[in-house]
């Protein structure tokens, strides 16, 4: 098939960006999205130009560095990551649309690569559990309920994308954020850290200059992972729990 | 534990909802007192009247009024400026749109933004109308809240005015509603449906019965 | 390339840490043997991390809870990438918890035979000791582990092997392992014990008076090339897949960092020993820029099976039941279906080279799952492997429920890396390799399930108890500023070589030439080798190398956020590195585990090792750019698994 992109180029984090337009031909159903974007990187150093940065890497939907706004959609119009949407998901002819993640706390580094270390920054203020190696007892001393295990797990999937923060129109990163405090709160051994995880984890994120929630559902409707909407709700539920108990003490 | 909710997003979004849930409350209190005027002037006023001698003789006459004015002047003073607060903050949040920019679901955010406008201005003429009758048309007669409501009605604008605000609050009660839920942590999976009904449910009986009152004026029922 | 395959053979190289006596006591005794740091001591000494995987992440996290400065890196734009959190299977230990036979020696055996005894029998044994401690560690950290009705945790069997020891998560073992060493790590950053450098590329190795003091590396988004000091240096910078170009790896895993290492003295062993992984999803053109794995679990309900018939085009489901092939439960009726990857790999290749493979070009197997559909129900298919299903239905768009799946075997491991001893040393001292980068634990193929484990052995527990000792005995050493003339060289040389990069300007992109490389020892040096054909790819090789230079062309500056230049960078040691692959294929001639040289069979067409000539790790010493390399043997004693041709019939 023969595509129109239209991608967002910016020079570096202080420059001005703009979508500039470009052709390519050739393109197979079965090529991954990524792939199709090799193909015009292929072309643009063969004609002496930039190529388009763009962040990748595992190329089977779990490293979480893929991060392309296509037509609107974060990840583009299959619910899953950009490097596992393939061209079959297009038509000959269609023009596309493809930007970077935009948020405050995203700031563009080129083209459409974003600068995603406020995630990290959430995690490093709460999202672990004090467990220094060679300190753990016995893996069965604690059983944890099938459900509480099924629970934690269907939250530990986020793989940290952004998705989440690109499609909410106020760049909150409260599902991202809820993702890893129900992960770990629920488990007994994330229970002694449970309230002053979450207060932290949601101090960071503020100070990180994300939104906040209008449980707009965009969100959990981007995520690649399925992270439901509700996993908000329990943080919040979490978090109204921890203030309560800190203002008891 | 109050500068922990009032710096952090999570615990503004708490504010707003109790004190959501607050005006929810008084508003179907309102609502209820609202449809007396089916029963005629006499009822009507003799309602507004208990008002201010509710609680009596424990309390002195309009303590009791007072004391809910105060709850829901503050209830509206912090639902309007976390809400203020944490809209310039979503909106700093954002800074650059998309280019490719599609009909997104966030309609819910606009009706909210916008719908809370409107029903803060609302709020104002609301007051400056029927409380102190600055703006009130006519001749607005103090203690005689029939004749003062039916008055507000006989104007095309009065009633346009009530109506649009008055869908204005339906659609924010909608979300509002489900909305407060979840930020105070009582939404799950199972419950969801249940919620969303409730939250239809509420906006649909507050809206119908607010409309009621200038529909019965303008069709005559009530004059 | 007559000059290169004369190689010179020098002294053998020994493993002088290696504890004697009996194997259990081993690690106990190194560890008493091992000198400590003074608690009060340790905060004085950098430790260097390269790499964020299960055993970088682990190590730097570690590391930094013992006390030690340390000072991490990663290409990635977060730890939490690093491509172990691809890994789907799950992760072996030896708790015996279904009652089934399992024990550490058994784990140490299968671990040794399935690599056919091309390990060292001490660092295996240490490997199965710690599997143990391993999953202790992961729950403590709140890694969901699939668990029972009764909270305990579940396991399954994996891959060739008869008992159910491999612990998981649903399909995504890797990411939640993975995710518990970054949390790990990141509460170690958030204490300012680790100084984390994300998008910053190691591309230098600084060594100094002989010893490992610091790295020379590139900030990817300022272009900015740097050095960084310290009193021991950790490569934990994975596998080196992608110099065949097309491979389950991530697009950016490289070699750069082990083949830098390499050139500045530390010996590179077995690089030959690559694992060709049998259940990926087949190619489906030119454009294809990876292979995608699936779990090896598929293979223990999914039966596999061809045509009887060479060029059947027949749609699988018309094809009945007696003109099908199930050609690995025929040939090895006791394994059937989970044969070791090799044995697998190489059968798929064999019916496919008999003009019998199916899908385009005919590169491809049914892996077909009607039958337990049939018999559990589609259901229980569905409990167990419905996330794979969808993967690959999004990749392929058929139905996997109801057409069979079609696999391929595609480069998904290397068992080689630098040579390390048994404190994971390598030859360069205060330089540690650990996880995939290393040679150590998995001899000539790797069982499945066993790199998670291998990757946060290394970083939970052997380095930090062992990099103890280098650094105790090591206590002073000169501190190093960027003057000191070695650094300055090193600097210099890095930047040299991405100026020359830039400067070419000729007409071929970075891909083309990678492509090249990959696709010649796919062909020559891939799932079997001849000496013909390994000489051929050792004649092309420096041929590529020259063109590379003559004709690459790399747009932008180095002064920025420059992708091409990242590649083209890390194709420069790729085409170094193959050719070192090709030349220890053809010295080894004899078929041992992923490595199978067509002129070292049995009569009925098995791998045949040859244990009195190649019963030795092969270590090689870099002498320069196309120059011939020094071959030093370790020889491998097994003294509790006697070596025997495996056999899984």
């Amino acid at each position: 098939m023969k595509l129109t992109l239209r991608v967002w180029r910016q020079k570096n984090a202080d420059a001005e960006g703009a979508m500039s337009t470009y052709e390519v031909d050739g393109i197979s159903s079965d090529m991954s999205f990524l792939e199709m974007l090799d193909v015009l990187n292929e072309q643009l150093i063969l004609a002496g130009e930039e190529p388009v940065a763009f962040d990748h890497d595992c190329r089977e939907g779990i490293c979480g560095a893929c991060s392309l706004v296509i037509n609107g959609d974060a990840h583009g119009p299959e619910r899953t990551t950009t490097c596992q949407l393939h061209m079959r998901s297009f038509e000959d002819g269609d023009t596309i649309d493809i930007e970077p993640w935009r948020a405050a706390a995203f700031p563009v580094i080129k083209d459409l690569v974003v600068d995603r270390s406020a995630f990290d920054r959430i995690i490093q203020a709460g999202g672990y559990v004090t467990a220094p190696t060679g300190s753990a007892p016995e893996a069965h001393a604690t059983p944890v309920p099938k459900a509480d295990a099924d629970f934690a797990f269907e939250h530990a999937e986020c793989i940290g994308c952004g998705a989440c923060v690109a499609a909410c129109p106020n760049g909150a990163a409260m599902l991202f954020t809820s993702a890893k405090v129900n992960h770990l709160n629920v488990l007994p051994q994330g229970a002694p850290e449970r309230e002053t995880r979450v207060l932290d984890m949601v101090a960071q994120m503020d100070a990180e200059g994300f939104g906040g929630c209008t449980l707009t559902g965009e969100c959990a409707t981007a995520c690649p992972k399925g992270i439901p909407l509700v996993s908000i709700t329990n943080m919040n539920k979490e978090w109204l729990r921890a203030t309560r108990k800190a203002g008891k003490r | 534990m109050a500068r922990t909710m009032w710096d952090s997003t999570v615990g503004k979004k708490t504010v707003m909802a109790v004190s959501g849930l607050i005006m929810l409350l008084y508003l179907v209190a309102h609502m209820i007192g609202n449809l007396k005027i089916y029963f005629g002037a006499g009822e009507f006023n003799h309602y507004a009247h208990w008002l201010r001698t509710v609680g009596e003789p424990f309390m002195h006459y309009e303590w009791t009024l007072w004391l809910i004015r105060v709850v829901l002047i503050v209830a509206v003073v912090a639902h309007a400026t976390s809400a203020y607060q944490l809209s310039r903050r979503d909106i700093k949040a954002r800074p650059s749109k998309y280019v490719h920019s599609r009909p997104r679901a966030s309609y819910a955010t606009r009706t909210m933004r916008w719908g809370g406008i409107i029903l803060g201005l609302f709020l104002v003429w609301h007051l400056l109308d029927l409380s102190t009758g600055t703006v009130h048309s006519g001749g607005f007669q103090e203690g005689h809240p029939y004749q003062n409501v039916v008055d507000t009605f006989s104007t095309w604008y009065g009633d346009v005015i009530y109506i649009v605000a008055m869908l204005a609050l339906g659609l924010h009660i909608r979300h509002g509603f489900w909305s407060a839920a979840q930020t105070l942590g009582v939404g799950s999976r199972a419950r969801d449906r249940a919620l969303k009904t409730i939250a239809n449910v509420l906006a649909l009986l507050l809206t119908a019965g607010f409309i009621a009152v200038p529909v019965g004026v303008m069709t005559g029922v009530v004059s | 390339m007559t000059e290169y395959v004369n190689y010179a053979t020098g002294e053998p190289v020994t493993d002088s840490k290696a504890p004697s006596g009996p194997i259990n006591e081993r690690w106990d005794k190194r560890r008493f043997e091992a000198k400590l740091v003074n608690p009060a001591n340790r905060r004085k000494h950098t430790v260097i991390v390269v790499g964020t995987g299960l055993a970088g992440g682990s190590a730097g996290a570690t590391l930094a809870e013992q006390g030690y400065h340390v000072v991490q890196f990663c290409y990635q734009d977060s730890p939490r990438r690093a491509h172990s959190i691809a890994a789907q299977g799950g992760i072996n230990a030896a708790k015996n918890y279904r009652n089934d036979g399992d024990s550490i020696h058994r784990l140490f055996y299968d671990t040794v035979k399935g690599g056919d005894f091309r390990a060292r029998e001490s660092n295996v044994h240490r490997l199965a000791q710690i599997s143990v401690e391993i999953i202790d560690q992961c729950v403590a950290q709140g890694v969901p582990f699939a668990r029972e009705y009764g909270g305990l945790l579940d396991t399954r069997s994996f891959g060739g092997v008869q008992v159910s020891r491999t612990f998981y998560a649903r399909g995504q073992t890797g990411q939640q392992l993975l995710l518990g060493a970054y949390q790990a790590l990141s509460r170690q950053i958030a204490a300012g014990n680790v100084e984390m450098h994300p998008r910053t590329e190691m591309l230098d190795l600084i060594v100094i008076d002989g010893r490992a003091r610091g790295i020379v590396a590139r900030d990817l988004v300022t272009g900015k090339v740097d050095t960084y000091f310290a009193d021991a240096v950790v490569l934990a910078s994975g596998g080196y897949g992608n110099v065949f170009y097309l491979s389950t790896n991530a697009m950016n895993s490289n070699a750069t960092a082990i083949w830098r290492a390499h050139r500045r003295g530390a010996y590179f062993a077995n690089p030959c020993f690559t694992q060709i992984h049998p259940t990926c999803i087949p190619r489906t053109g030119d454009h294809q820029s990876k292979l995608t794995l699936m779990s090896e679990s598929l293979r223990n309900d999914g039966r596999i099976w061809v045509p009887r018939a060479k060029g059947d085009t027949r749609p699988p489901n018309r094809i009945p039941e007696d003109e099908r092939d199930y050609y690995l439960e025929r040939i090895y009726p006791s394994f059937g279906n989970l044969v070791p990857r090799d044995i697998a790999s190489r059968a798929a290749k064999n019916v496919c080279d008999e003009g019998r493979g199916v899908g385009p070009g005919g590169q491809g197997v049914y892996l077909d799952f009607a039958d337990a559909i049939r018999r559990m129900g589609r259901g229980a298919v569905e409990a167990r492997y419905g996330n794979l299903f969808d993967m690959y239905q999004r990749i392929t768009d058929e139905d996997p429920y109801e057409v069979p799946m079609r696999i391929y075997p595609a480069v998904h491991y290397t068992m080689g890396g630098l040579w390390v001893d048994y404190d994971l040393q390598t030859t360069v001292p205060g330089l540690f390799a650990i996880g995939e980068a290393n040679f150590s634990d998995h001899g000539a193929n790797r069982l499945g399930a066993s790199a998670l484990m291998q990757g946060l052995a290394d970083g939970y527990f052997v380095l930090p108890a062992t990099i103890n000792d280098y650094l105790a005995r090591n206590p002073h050493q000169d501190p190093v500023t960027a003057e000191h003339p070695v650094v300055r060289e090193a600097l210099a040389e890095t930047e040299d070589r991405l100026n020359r990069l830039l400067s070419v300007d000729g007409d071929r992109t970075p891909d083309s030439f990678h492509r090249e490389v990959g696709e010649l020892m796919w062909e020559f040096c891939g799932m079997a080798r001849t000496d013909a054909g390994l000489r051929k790819a050792l004649e092309r090789i420096p041929q590529i190398r020259e063109e590379f230079w003559r004709r690459i062309k790399v747009p932008g500056t180095g002064e920025e956020f420059n992708q091409s230049l990242e590649k083209a960078n890390r194709i420069v040691d790729y085409l170094e590195l193959a050719e070192l692959m090709c030349l220890d294929a053809l010295h080894r001639d004899e078929s041992c585990g992923g490595h199978f040289r067509e002129e070292s069979q049995t009569p009925d067409g098995e791998a045949a090792r040859r244990d009195d000539a190649f019963g030795y790790a092969a270590a090689w010493e870099f002498t320069g750019t196309g120059a011939a390399p020094v071959l030093h043997k370790e020889d491998l004693v097994f003294e509790y698994v006697h070596p025997t041709q495996r056999s899984y019939a």
